[in-house]
């Protein structure tokens, strides 16, 4: 697009007062987010006829995990088949995951990929000549996504980070923010609010995770919303060492070797767990060589991106070793957001929607990983409900939002409880959660003793945060950021220990086995005192669809 | 991490300075974007892809600079490399419709 398209769109569609000062909209939905979710509900709630803002921390089309990579969907077409889909996953899922979401979120992104080819994204052609829907590309899906926004009219502010949301009467109706590079505030008055802001990669250095800091969580949580599945945020993936190329599909046909030569035994168990284990105990070196030659030239085509750190290093990865580390992709691919109440992805707070990674996806997924195919067929299928679910919220309830009088909802970070106090660095309070969260043998295997220490320095932290950080103009982002990894970190673990018990991604080393009465959710609420409590898998079937 | 602009190269669009997730970049007036917040790269590779020019580098060191230099990398053919495995043009998407990756989806595992 070109920058005259995108004023014209904020001008003709937004009541918009331009000030030096403050860039002030209003609109009736406003989107939290830059990656599929966010694109697909802000297509949803303009087809339903809002007027529709986007906010992103970063660039609609470069943000999030979903463009650096090369994603599958999860693509089932309705039929037998189908049923057949669901009921292998349920196998695997630790019994968390609800059919019926399941079924509704593939049909809708079985819709919605035809959708796709039908506007003209350029899918392969398998060799009966068919589209193949089932992989998006990165690069391409969310540059495609950026132009049909800009194409329905949608004002797309990138580098617009959301700070905290406001309300009204206990209905959030909008957020404020800051424009990062112009250093200038902005607001926004809306009827309803869809948080699409990603989840949580911890601070780990994985591809695309910069912006993936758990704020979407902070905010919701600071609305009076319940976390979900929290516990299920210790999945790990292999990368060449000091690299970001977290991106499984190589690993796939890769060996693990010790320093010594000897190579891990990884055949029929859990590999990364195999190779946890012995990066615990000294480096692993991986190499690409259980493919055919055929299968290393389409690995090389279809995902360039992974072979950057090989090729830039002069290595061959199909014939030499190369050191490996293992990645925590948080509840990125993990599954633990924000507790959805309904069918059209509400959150119980009146006027607040969540979507994609921002939301969890517990009733898809259940215990194990929704990365890849899953959680980019819950983007689309989330980001459709909850965008035209706030659209409608807006229709029937955000009358006279212009003249509202809003309230701040945002604490940690942006209002300190006492003296604010400079040396309290941004930058440090994320290498804390770094050196807490990130290490194999907190996260990836857990137990109590490790998990009650971590807790209580992260508890420290947050106290500490919560009383005397503050950053203003451009380093609220930071300091915002900084809190919400806190207590993402906070509800993950506290999780973690209430879930007494191994499930899934939940690898308790005290607690290796399964407990049946652990068959639920673990909802987790509250900002200086967090509370853990059991919720009933019992489905939820939505009354207010009209 | 984003090591190089090429003063040579760029035609300073700041189309990197939009593009960039992380905010990494800051315009100058007059003169190719500079790299203003190293450290908050995610190594992601996008602003080569959408650099119409070629004129950026990422190196794959996500953990801290490498101090590679702008004659290394134009003397390993490395300004463009992904834009090119890509099919990407100009700053400008394309290759999508020949990427492989079903193939790969059913190989033996």
């Amino acid at each position: 697009m070109t920058k005259a398209q995108g004023m014209t769109t904020l001008r003709q569609l937004v009541h918009l007062q331009r000030r030096a000062d403050l860039l002030d909209l209003v609109a009736d939905v406003l989107v939290i987010g830059g990656g599929p979710a966010a694109s697909w509900a802000a297509l949803a709630a303009s087809a339903e006829g809002a007027r529709v803002a986007v906010v992103d921390k970063g660039y609609l089309g470069t943000s999030g995990a979903t463009a650096p990579t090369n994603t599958g969907t999860w693509f089932v077409p309705p039929g037998d088949g189908r049923a057949a889909a669901i009921e292998r996953r349920q196998q695997l899922n630790g019994g968390l995951a609800i059919a019926r979401w399941v079924d509704r979120t593939l049909h809708l992104a079985w819709q919605r990929l035809h959708t796709l080819a039908d506007w003209g994204y350029k899918f392969p052609h398998d060799d009966a000549g068919k589209p193949y829907l089932n992989n998006l590309r990165g690069p391409d899906y969310m540059a495609f996504m950026r132009r049909r926004v800009l194409r329905a009219g949608v004002a797309i502010l990138d580098h617009h980070p959301a700070l905290e949301l406001v309300s009204e009467s206990g209905v959030v109706c909008g957020a404020t923010g800051i424009d990062r590079q112009r250093n200038r505030p902005w607001r926004v008055r809306a009827g309803a609010v869809v948080l699409a802001s990603g989840g949580c990669a911890f601070g780990e250095r994985m591809l695309g995770a910069t912006g993936l800091t758990g704020d979407g969580y902070l905010m919701a949580a600071e609305a009076g919303a319940a976390l979900s599945g929290m516990e299920f945020s210790a999945q790990y993936a292999c990368a060449p060492r000091h690299t970001c190329m977290n991106k499984g599909m190589p690993f796939v046909w890769a060996s693990f070797y010790r320093e010594d030569g000897a190579r891990l035994d990884t055949d029929n168990k859990d590999r990364y767990a195999v190779v946890a284990q012995a990066l615990l105990e000294g480096p692993v070196w991986g190499r690409l060589d259980r493919g055919t030659p055929e299968l290393s030239q389409w690995l090389r085509v279809g995902q360039p991106n992974c072979f950057l750190p090989y090729d830039r290093a002069g290595v061959d990865p199909f014939t030499q070793k190369f050191p490996v580390t293992l990645r925590c992709e948080g509840t990125v691919r993990g599954v633990g957001g924000i507790k959805l109440v309904s069918d059209d992805c509400a959150t119980g707070v009146p006027g607040l929607y969540a979507a994609g990674d921002a939301a969890s996806r517990e009733r898809l997924t259940g215990a194990i990983s929704g990365g890849g195919g899953p959680n980019s067929s819950w983007a689309i299928a989330s980001g459709n409900w909850a965008g035209a679910a706030a659209a409608r919220f807006a229709a029937r309830e955000g009358a006279n939002r212009a003249e509202r009088k809003p309230v701040a909802m945002g604490g940690a970070g942006l209002r300190p409880a006492k003296a604010a106090r400079a040396a309290l660095r941004a930058a440090d309070i994320v290498q804390t959660v770094r050196d807490e969260f990130l290490p194999l043998d907190h996260n990836f295997f857990r137990n109590e003793a490790t998990l009650r220490q971590s807790l209580d320095r992260l508890e420290r932290t947050w106290r500490d945060l919560r009383d005397h950080l503050a950053g203003a103009g451009t380093a609220a982002v930071k300091a915002r950021e900084a809190a919400a990894l806190t207590a993402t970190s906070r509800w993950a673990f506290a999780s973690a220990l209430a879930r007494a018990e191994s499930r899934g991604m939940q690898r308790r080393i005290d607690l290796p086995a399964a407990d049946p009465q652990f068959v639920c959710a673990l909802e987790a609420t509250g900002l200086d005192h967090i509370e853990v409590k059991r919720s009933a898998l019992a489905d939820t079937v939505d009354a207010v669809t009209a | 991490m984003i090591e190089i602009v090429s003063a040579t190269r760029c035609i300073e669009c700041d189309i990197c300075v939009r593009a960039c997730p992380a905010n990494v970049f800051d315009r100058v007036r007059k003169k190719p974007p500079v790299i203003a917040r190293q450290e908050d790269c995610q190594t992601c590779f996008l602003c080569e892809i959408y650099c119409p020019t070629d004129a950026l580098y990422v190196a794959p060191n996500a953990e801290g600079p490498t101090g590679i230099t702008e004659a290394e990398v134009a003397a390993a053919a490395l300004f463009g490399s992904y834009t090119r495995a890509l099919g990407w043009r100009r700053g400008k998407p394309g290759g999508s419709e020949h990427d492989p990756t079903f193939r790969i989806r059913v190989a033996p595992r």
